[in-house]
């Protein structure tokens, strides 16, 4: 290569880069923003995947927003964010703050926490789907009868279907907050509370104004992580709704899973792909909020 | 609260393996009471397991109760389950895809986030900015332009067209970048200076520095496609060409009131990741505490 060795070092080097960036610059370039921008084209068409594209403008977006289930859907995502994040994230903190004082089989009982993140939520939907069912299958309704109390309609009641599906989602992803947030606590430098002790500070207090405050990145973290996670969820509801996915009466019904059966059960592309940009605002947009919400006030 | 040095990352990862936590040990009920609380709140946690793998064992007559040793234990499910073919091919598929994902995460991200961390040329912040930016794109909104393009390209239903979209990640190459930067530039400015090309720095120099985020990184490409559901689901048609949860999912619809034998599926579909685990516990959660830290 004369072409080569006649650069200097320094246009070497940019050469090597770009020969190490090419194959990765076509990845992104093809599998990730080309599509995107199909995605967003899709949306202002109307599409059977058979037949010819045709232009709807915004049409798609006016059938979203009279769309009855749509909001129900919509409405559905949201209360699996609103309930799922905060749930987790107590139950997951207060885990770790006690874990991380423990010391007698410390490795055994954070594996007991950590190993339901290690399944995969096909599996897990399906054995929860096992324990939520009617006497005499399931395991809580068993439970409930010997112990004298009525049976309780899990997975086929409009109330009960969408907590029942969450908790398994929660069950699953505790273990990996548990691991982060103990992270954390051991990040916050031993002097802070020796400083405190010291000064006669309570426990509640040294929570409060130290360990909490401390542990912002950590909870920021968390929050935008678990978040995205529940606003997504669809592993879990296609599972454990498969006779009536996302029922009854689409009471369990996420954004993803409506998605996906408009995109491949109607074949309705158009409509779809407008869903997915949806979805793609209602992300961003809680990202963003809670990144400002939880921005350090410096 | 203006002080908030650089906490989070690396000290944690290393300092959740010391076994100490902040507060000197002390005997007595209340942390007595706090070990048992806690001790019991993990064996809530695994219970879920547990019944999986003991239904498992059971005759059907045994299913419905409570009682988590099987009476009469039995492997006739586990000989149903592994004598039908399908398992099979669904465990091979997944342990192909989600091991070639692997390798290529491993490989392209870490050559992305070292060329990123250790290069200078034009447009650099602006190829790392892009790349950064489709971690905010839901895979969601992506698979039907990978279906529409897989229909096109001849890809529905070939392990290709099941794994083409995961094999570079923006979040593996973030979290590689942040550990090439903390790679000395005298390392590879004496390699440079020994003859060594540009490629063999990297592979031979960088790359052995970096192993635990390496490790990390294949911790979490690994599980996260072998558990992958959604798009395996779309873009695979015939049984032959299933992933282990999309088979399971369909096993366990035609199952319908066999639980014994749907536990067993279930086991059979995590156990490997299981077992991995318990024998690399203190491994693999440093590699979560890492990934998910810088990344």
């Amino acid at each position: 290569m004369p072409l080569y060795r006649n650069l200097s070092i320094r246009q070497k080097q940019v050469a090597w880069a770009w020969g190490f960036l090419a194959v990765p610059v076509l990845f992104y370039v093809v599998i990730r923003f080309y599509p995107t921008g199909q995605a967003f084209v899709l949306a202002f068409m109307e599409w059977n995947l058979l037949g010819a594209k045709r232009w709807t403008g915004t049409d798609n977006f006016a059938r979203l927003w009279a769309d009855p289930v749509f909001w129900k859907v919509f409405g559905n995502t949201f209360v699996y964010l609103l309930i799922g994040t905060p749930v987790s994230l107590v139950l997951a903190f207060t885990v770790a703050f006690h874990l991380d004082r423990v010391r007698f089989m410390h490795g055994a009982i954070r594996a007991l926490y950590f190993l339901p993140f290690m399944t995969s939520a096909v599996a897990m939907a399906w054995v929860w789907r096992w324990f939520y069912q009617p006497v005499p299958i399931g395991l809580f309704n068993n439970a409930l009868a010997a112990l004298g109390i009525p049976q309780v309609r899990f997975l086929n009641s409009t109330a009960n279907a969408l907590p029942s599906i969450l908790a398994p989602a929660i069950w699953a992803g505790l273990g990996f907050q548990i691991i982060i947030f103990m992270a954390g606590l051991r990040a916050i430098p031993r002097s802070y509370y020796e400083a405190a002790r010291i000064d006669g500070v309570s426990g509640w207090a040294t929570l409060t104004r130290i360990t909490l405050p401390l542990l912002r990145p950590t909870i920021v973290f968390l929050v935008v992580f678990s978040s995205i996670g529940f606003l997504r969820i669809f592993d879990h509801v296609f599972n454990m709704t498969t006779n009536d996915p996302g029922g009854p009466l689409n009471a369990s019904k996420p954004m993803v899973l409506m998605i996906y059966q408009t995109a491949f059960s109607s074949f309705d592309m158009g409509y779809a792909a407008a869903q997915t940009v949806v979805l793609f605002v209602v992300l961003l947009a809680v990202s963003l909020l809670q990144l400002w919400l939880m921005r350090d006030r410096a | 609260m203006t002080a908030l040095p650089d906490l989070a990352p690396r000290a944690g990862a290393e300092a959740l393996l010391r076994q100490t936590g902040p507060a000197r040990p002390r005997l007595g009920l209340g942390p007595a009471l706090r070990w048992l609380l806690l001790f019991a709140g993990g064996v809530v946690m695994v219970a879920p397991l547990a019944f999986m793998l003991s239904t498992s064992f059971k005759y059907p007559f045994e299913v419905y109760s409570l009682s988590l040793i099987p009476e009469e234990p039995t492997l006739d499910n586990y000989r149903a389950v592994l004598g039908d073919r399908r398992f099979g091919w669904w465990f091979y598929n997944s342990l192909l895809v989600a091991t070639l994902t692997t390798i290529s995460n491993v490989f392209w991200d870490s050559l992305v986030g070292y060329t990123l961390a250790k290069f200078r040329f034009r447009f650099r912040q602006v190829v790392f900015v892009a790349i950064l930016s489709t971690l905010m794109i839901p895979t969601e909104m992506l698979v039907i332009p990978w279906y529409l393009m897989s229909q096109q390209l001849g890809w529905l239903n070939t392990h290709w067209g099941i794994m083409f979209p995961g094999l570079m990640t923006a979040f593996g190459v973030f979290l590689m970048r942040q550990f090439f930067l903390t790679v000395p530039d005298d390392f590879l400015e004496a390699a440079r200076i020994d003859g060594l090309n540009e490629f063999q720095i990297w592979w031979r120099i960088a790359m052995p520095l970096v192993r635990p985020a390496l490790a990390a990184l294949a911790i979490f490409v690994f599980l996260g496609n072998w558990t992958a559901f959604i798009w395996p689901l779309i873009v695979t048609n015939s049984q032959r060409m299933y992933t282990l949860p999309v088979g399971l999912t369909t096993f366990s619809v035609e199952q319908s009131v066999q639980w014994e034998l749907i536990m067993t599926g279930a086991a059979i579909s995590v156990l490997p990741t299981l077992i991995v685990f318990l024998l690399f516990q203190r491994f693999i959660i440093r590699g979560v505490v890492m990934a998910g830290l810088k990344g």
